[in-house]
């Protein structure tokens, strides 16, 4: 217990050292800081409520338009990623594949695209494809790959064996197999993790515009360093709706799909 | 049972149950529907963001295969220690950022835990508190802190803070409404008072939960904290926008390996030292 003790109070100041905390800095910014969030808060009052409201999201039209790419990255990302990790998933099972190195292959591809933060395949993506939602949508599906086929395995790795050897002594080859013993089953665990995949993926949509990558981040961002304090709190506010509003109906469709069998 | 199976059979069976050959014309209406549908929404996704856009792609390609053979082999160019203190930094701002956040979020969640406060309005508000700070990325809790404290690790370090406190309180109180009752009792039946009761009945039985989730987190901040730099919030991403800005690609790939070993060194020790330090079952979440 005292070895713990030492060790995080060592951390702690080590921490504190390279992360260049400043007491004094930070106390000095709080009232700043505070100030920042009053700032962004728009001036509504009742008597001109309307044109109030109306002034504070002026660019309504705008932003709408781009949450809505941000959604579309977003979709996109996620079936692109669905698709290519539902084609490497089945050679990375280990009860499916016992072929070592395609077994081997597949798990580093997808170790590699899962490991790498969207981020950074935004930053090489936009340098390669230029400013837009195209390399986002590329960054996010690299990475969205990577996580869903690790996911994916794993279902894969829990499926009860005696279909497919059912299908295998019918003559069916590996393909089929996977097709009418392995698919049926894991299809709608498949459905529910890409969801919530989805949902994930609103959330990376929405911060790849910060290097260039399309979607609201850009907007917002252009907002946050202009120091347009009420645009800033009127996207905020319009995401973090969106947001919820997409991981409700995703979490409500989730459940629908887990309790229903897929047979064909 | 040892009618045999013959063409004639299987025919007479379509005929009398066409419903298990094929589906009805309905499912199968709505089933096509769906699928045109989706089709449809998908091309026009592609339309919308650029993917019929063949020139660009061509050429995107060919400067990304361009960047690939740059990035190999990776090489430091003598910069190795420069990338190795920006990755204590981050680390250095994933281990403060996740304390503060825990330090915030501890009486956050007993405020926000039905059992502490009773009142529902109280509990409501503060809970969609919560999510409203959840909702909020850390890239964007970064951007702001950026405007108030300048550029730096400091920003990251207030950006984690921020962005996870509300996550952590969340959980927090939902351990705390998950406490058991009858300590609660006790402690009330000795004369506690209710600053005593929290100390004595929920604190002891809630720690356990608490640490691993901290640790989750700190787990869970390295990783954001690699690229909370990109935007200007110190550490290595810092270093590694950097380094892409000047076209550096061979360190930029160094110092992406470096932040996938970080990166797998803490889920290893962290997940050790849950396991054995901890003995609290794992968190379903």
């Amino acid at each position: 217990m005292l070895a713990f003790g030492i060790i995080f109070v060592f951390a702690l100041f080590a921490s504190a050292y390279v992360g260049e905390v400043n007491i004094s800095e930070f106390v000095d910014g709080l009232p700043s800081f505070f100030n920042y969030f009053h700032q962004t808060l728009p001036e509504i009052h009742a008597k001109t409520f309307q044109s109030d409201i109306a002034d504070w999201y002026w660019g309504i039209d705008k932003w709408m338009s781009f949450l809505w790419d941000t959604v579309l990255i977003a979709f996109l990302a996620t079936l692109f990623g669905f698709v290519f990790a539902f084609i490497l998933c089945f050679a990375a099972s280990r009860n499916l594949n016992k072929n070592y190195w395609t077994y081997f292959i597949c798990r580093r591809i997808m170790e590699i695209a899962r490991s790498v933060p969207e981020l950074v395949y935004a930053l090489i993506f936009v340098f390669s494809f230029g400013i837009g939602p195209f390399p986002g949508v590329l960054a996010i599906a690299v990475h969205s790959c990577g996580a869903l086929g690790k996911l994916f395995s794993e279902i894969n790795e829990n499926v009860d064996l005696g279909a497919s050897e059912g299908v295998l002594a019918s003559g069916g080859n590996w393909f089929q197999v996977v097709r009418y013993a392995v698919v049926p089953q894991v299809f709608p665990n498949f459905m529910s993790y890409t969801l919530l995949r989805f949902e994930i993926n609103v959330r990376a949509a929405s911060v790849v515009g910060f290097v260039g990558a399309g979607g609201i981040g850009q907007e917002l961002m252009t907002s946050i360093r202009q120091f347009l304090y009420t645009d800033v709190s009127a996207i905020v506010l319009m995401l973090v709706l969106a947001v919820s509003v997409i991981d409700v109906s995703c979490e409500k469709f989730r459940h629908h799909i887990i309790g229903q069998e897929f047979l064909v | 049972m040892n009618q045999q199976l013959t063409v004639n059979v299987i025919t007479n069976m379509y005929q009398q149950y066409p419903a298990v050959f094929r589906r009805p014309l309905k499912q199968r209406l709505v089933r096509w529907l769906i699928w045109t549908g989706f089709t449809a929404f998908t091309v026009y996704c592609l339309a919308q963001l650029g993917f019929f856009d063949v020139g660009m792609i061509a050429e995107g390609l060919g400067k990304l295969y361009g960047v690939v053979s740059f990035m190999l082999p990776p090489a430091a160019h003598g910069r190795f220690l420069d990338f190795l203190w920006a990755i204590f930094e981050t680390l250095g701002m994933a281990f403060i950022g996740t304390l503060l956040a825990a330090l915030i979020a501890l009486p956050m969640g007993f405020l926000g835990s039905k059992n502490v406060i009773g009142h529902p309005v109280f509990h409501f508000v503060l809970r969609r508190l919560f999510d409203f700070i959840r909702g909020i990325d850390a890239l964007i809790w970064a951007l702001v802190w950026i405007n108030v404290v300048g550029l730096g690790p400091f920003a990251g370090i207030l950006a984690i803070a921020c962005s996870v406190s509300g996550e952590l309180a969340k959980i927090f109180s939902e351990a705390i409404e998950n406490v058991d009752r009858k300590q609660i009792d006790g402690v009330r039946a000795s004369g506690a008072n209710t600053i005593q009761t929290m100390r004595f009945a929920i604190l002891p039985q809630v720690f356990p939960v608490i640490l691993s989730t901290s640790l989750y987190y700190f787990e869970s901040n390295t990783r954001s904290a690699t690229i909370l730099g990109i935007v200007g919030a110190g550490g290595i991403g810092l270093q590694l926008a950097d380094r892409i800005r000047v076209l550096a690609w061979d360190q930029a790939a160094l110092i992406i390996i470096m932040i996938l070993v970080t990166v797998y060194l803490i889920d290893t020790m962290s997940n050790r030292i849950r396991h054995h330090f901890i003995k609290a079952p794992e968190i379903q979440r």
